[in-house]
């Protein structure tokens, strides 16, 4: 009975919990309700897994009305792979932010973060399970409103103008992701996803189709914050709450790119996306763009989340490039780099967290020293840090064999060589981190050891273990996401 | 215990090991306790394969599967038995002689030292046992990382630029060069496994097997082929003990170990010698021993004198297995038995003097042989290898490669050995010079001085012993050599 409604619950759940935990009022009450919440949501998110697996894509109708003509939630090998994803760094980040949030926000505010983050992991989850183009749009507004609100929490007043720029780019994607649905529901007449897959093969050169598909690339691409447009995520990630940080460096983009790759190979169709209009090039050109300028910005980086703000800019360009190749290997690249990048990131941005606790801040300067006071913080720094270089044995290095074989695959030489290259890079912003903690003397601005409780590290070393997992055992990585790209590859979401 | 338990235990000692010495961190006494009796028992354990490996066994073990297709394997054939032999024995003797170094120059962060020593042994292990190229590239990555901890052990300016170029260096190579190399061959042959006579089926166009050549030569940068080379001078701001064990045998080792491998697993001798793409390499090869050897000779900081040679000594290996001929790859596997024991002395014996006498330079060793008879006579046995002469194992090597060499008919080979046996000449000899036959100078470090503390005079003694012991009786080497060619 339960199983039959699992992927209906996988989103209500949480997204139940939101207004509960604004009754409850008690941030005690309010996070176990949180904490509770997640966990279902990851538990049903691995059973949907497991089953997709062994019997196929999963179709629930909402309400019992049968698509296309009621609300359809899909789970396939791609949405079951993200929905672990989200779900996972969803509870991972739970039991974090107990602590996490009494020592940075105000106490009576406390509630309202949860009711906030139960919000923003309905949202996204919503977003990747739905098949239906409306309720996405729906569930990411869901999503966004309530990370602009999560982001304005941040302690620093600059927390309030990050928020309000994300919240300015964020409604002008979310815009013009609407229009091109909405291009799409006037040719079509539908707004299941399948449904218009189908309806969409008789359409080549329909200026509002591609009209759509351009509004559509520019509303997702502001959400997953492809270069140039991704102006508004260093601020947002450098001033939000250390567990906001955290969740949304790991699932917010992720997400975004989950819904272009839906709508790019599953809605539209490989001959629509690459024969008609050029956007594997734009694509690539861009993604070669962010990685490169991004890494660079971030080596002259002086903060430490605000470095790694710019090294996810750069990441999202290593996802979108092996996208942008359109083959079968380039797309399992992108998928396993998007779940091997969210665990790193998210591991990241909740050690940086840790070191924050007591000061607030993480300028690089502050980690001088560092690793005497704050020995696992900074070891878990440098693991995650290792991953996100691409060193053996971590989960990083799975990506990047998988992105230059297929770069070597597609015949592109000097994209493969483009790859590596940019990982030293990597090693140079990672290195000023090392230098910083484990050679240089402490200084006035260095967290003195203090307490760090260990609700706030142990969530944070599960994922640097996490990090570590995903480099030796890569059955679960690799396999998901070549089932995924054989899924988007076949056409139909 | 069976092969398979064995390679774990090679690789899980040390790490356990390791565990352990930062338990014992407290008890100077028991933690240098532990690391001698790991030390031990990993040699125990690498010795107790060899009559397995001589005898045509080939113990293996799958431990996991990395990428789908692609295992972490461990298979230890001849050329692996080798290495491992030489940096598990060597370990023991390094161990005794850190004991001294480190208690004689009151160094800081002991335990770090000996738990990241540890560390760095376990790396080795796996690359000598590593069944495909995956495995040795993962430990190979691994060695660098583990080992940048100890080369900026001082933790000063000095130690961190050194530092900044070892990584950059060492990471950027295999990054930048090796791992493409790697990820081709897999995308080409669709396998990794180190399998005799090569895995490049069907063979890809010549301009492709040249290309890939380069990059896994060049990625290797363990192998320090120029231009790659900095990082070893750079290394040097380390302990000597690193020096002497990581930067004169496990590391470098590790460096020409992969490229025997790649050339001889990986490429496959007949097959490469078909494609006619590898005539460049000698000659990188030998610019390489020519050019380090110059350096050296101008160097006055004898460790940057001594790591100059060992640039220079890699470089022999490199030409030797890039002729391609059956006799030379027996003197390039020779080579790296009998440099390590050879270098191992040079180094043991200039930490000695940096400890008992505080000097750095060899325009300060003027008489010291007098004070230091048995570290400088250890010098000039280590001297005598480096440049080729009986009787010490170095003459072995060079015969090999010498007799590969005129084989073959290759005569720019013949003669960058015939001139850089006299270059190692001109730099080693006046060192033995320096300390034996000219009168002490009265510097401003004048005050009495004897001979080092003891654990470090039986270590630079034992390892002397090896390298004349291995000009008489280089039985197991050339077993193994000839085991490594017959495939």
């Amino acid at each position: 009975m339960i199983l039959a409604h699992l992927p209906v619950l996988e989103v209500v759940v949480p997204l139940m919990a939101a207004p509960l935990t604004l009754v409850l009022r008690r941030a005690s009450l309010a996070w176990a309700l949180t904490m509770a919440a997640c966990a279902f949501s990851f538990a049903a998110a691995l059973v949907l897994a497991f089953e997709v697996v062994r019997h196929g894509p999963i179709s629930y109708a909402i309400g019992s009305w049968a698509p296309p003509w009621g609300i359809e939630y899909r789970v396939d090998a791609l949405s079951a792979f993200v929905l672990v994803l989200v779900s996972g760094i969803g509870t991972a980040v739970a039991p974090y932010a107990w602590r996490s949030v009494a020592a940075e926000l105000r106490g009576d505010q406390a509630y309202l973060f949860y009711t906030m983050y139960c919000l923003c992991v309905a949202g996204l989850l919503g977003m990747t399970i739905t098949g239906d183009a409306f309720n996405l749009f729906v569930f990411m507004e869901i999503a966004s409103l309530s990370s602009y609100v999560l982001i304005a929490l941040g302690r620093d007043r600059r927390a309030l103008l990050a928020s309000f720029q994300y919240l300015m780019l964020g409604t002008i994607g979310a815009t013009f992701f609407v229009v091109g649905v909405g291009l799409l529901f006037l040719k079509t007449g539908t707004l299941n996803l399948a449904d218009m897959a189908d309806r969409l093969q008789g359409y080549s050169h329909d200026r509002p189709v591609l009209a759509a598909l351009a509004f559509i690339t520019v509303g997702i691409s502001l959400k997953l914050a492809l270069f140039p447009l991704h102006l508004w995520l260093p601020n947002a990630y450098t001033y939000a709450p250390s567990a906001v940080t955290a969740f949304l460096a790991a699932t917010a983009t992720k997400v975004s790119i989950y819904v272009l790759l839906r709508f790019y190979f599953g809605v539209f169709g490989l001959r629509l996306v690459t024969d008609v209009l050029p956007m594997p090039q734009i694509l690539m050109g861009l993604s070669i763009l962010a990685i490169v300028s991004a890494s660079l910005v971030a080596v002259w980086q002086t903060d430490l989340k605000r470095l790694f703000a710019y090294s996810s800019v750069a990441q999202i360009g290593y996802i979108t490039l092996g996208a942008s190749l359109a083959s079968a290997e380039g797309l399992t690249a992108s998928i396993v780099h998007l779940f091997n990048h969210g665990i790193t990131k998210g591991a990241l941005f909740l050690l940086l967290g840790i070191v924050a606790y007591h000061t607030g801040r993480t300028p690089v300067a502050g980690a001088q020293g560092l690793a005497r006071a704050m020995p696992l913080t900074s070891l878990g720094i440098v693991i995650a840090g290792l991953s996100l270089i691409g060193v053996p044995g971590t989960a990083g290095f799975v990506s990047k064999w998988y992105l230059v074989l297929a770069a070597l695959e597609a015949g592109r030489w000097w994209l493969a060589a483009l790859v590596v290259a940019t990982s030293l890079i990597a090693v140079a912003y990672v290195w000023r981190f090392v230098e910083a903690a484990y050679l240089s003397a402490p200084t006035e601005a260095t967290p003195t050891a203090g307490d760090v409780p260990r609700s706030l590290l142990i969530p944070a070393w599960v994922l640097v273990g996490a990090c570590i997992w995903f480099g030796f055992d890569t059955s679960f990585t690799v396999e998901g996401a070549r089932r995924a790209a054989t899924l988007l590859l076949g056409g139909g979401p | 215990m069976t092969g398979a338990q064995l390679i774990a235990a090679a690789i899980l000692l040390p790490a356990l090991g390791a565990v352990c010495i930062a338990l014992a961190g407290r008890w100077p006494n028991l933690r240098e306790g532990v690391t001698l009796v790991t030390a031990a028992l990993l040699f125990a354990c690498v010795l107790a394969l060899l009559p397995q490996v001589m005898a045509g066994g080939r113990p293996q073990l799958f431990v996991l599967e990395l990428l789908p297709g692609i295992a972490l394997g461990f298979r230890v054939e001849p050329l692996g038995m080798l290495f491992a032999l030489i940096a598990s024995g060597l370990w023991i003797v390094n161990s005794i002689y850190s004991i001294g170094y480190m208690r004689g120059n009151q160094e800081a962060h002991q335990t770090r030292f000996y738990v990241c020593f540890a560390l760095a042994l376990a790396a080795t292990m796996g690359i000598a046992y590593s069944s495909n190229l995956l495995t040795l590239f993962l430990f190979y990555e691994a060695l660098t990382l583990i080992t940048y901890p100890l080369v900026t052990h001082h933790g000063d300016a000095e130690a961190r630029n050194g530092g900044r170029v070892y990584l950059g260096l060492l990471l950027g190579t295999s990054i930048v060069l090796l791992l493409p190399a790697v990820i081709a061959t897999w995308w080409l042959a669709g396998t990794l496994e180190f399998l005799p006579g090569g895995i490049l089926r069907p063979a890809p166009s010549n301009a492709t097997v040249g290309l890939l050549l380069a990059l896994f030569m060049f990625g290797i940068g363990k192998a320090a082929l120029m231009p790659f080379h900095r990082w070893l001078p750079s290394a040097m701001v380390a302990p000597t003990p690193v020096s002497a064990l990581l930067h004169a045998v496990a590391v470098v080792k590790a460096g020409v170990f992969a490229v025997v491998k790649v050339i001889v697993y990986i490429f496959g001798v007949d097959a490469l010698n078909a494609t006619g793409q590898v005539d460049w390499l000698p000659v990188v090869a030998g610019f390489t021993i020519i050019a380090a050897s110059v350096v050296a000779l101008r160097a006055d900081n004898l460790k940057r004198r001594l790591a100059y040679s060992t640039v220079s000594q890699l470089s022999y290996v490199v030409l030797a297995s890039a002729l391609l001929a059956p006799l030379s790859l027996i003197g390039a596997v020779v080579h790296i038995a009998a440099h390590a024991v050879g270098k191992i002395t040079l180094f043991f014996a200039a930490g000695a003097i940096y400890t008992a006498a505080h000097k750095t330079e060899v325009s300060q060793l003027d008489g010291i042989g007098r004070r230091m008879p048995w570290t400088m006579a250890a010098f000039a046995v280590g001297a005598l290898s480096m440049i080729g002469l009986p009787p010490a194992a170095g003459f072995v090597s060079k015969w090999f490669m010498l007799s590969g060499a005129v084989e073959i008919a290759h005569w720019p080979a013949v003669a960058v050995i015939v001139a850089s046996t006299l270059l190692n000449a001109a730099y080693f000899v006046p060192v033995v010079y320096r300390a034996f036959l000219r009168p002490p100078a009265p510097g401003p470090h004048g005050q009495a001085h004897g001979e080092a503390p003891l654990p470090m005079l039986i270590a630079l003694t034992a390892t002397a012993g090896a390298t004349i012991a291995l000009f008489f009786v280089p039985d197991v080497p050339l077993a193994l050599a000839r085991a490594l060619q017959e495939g």
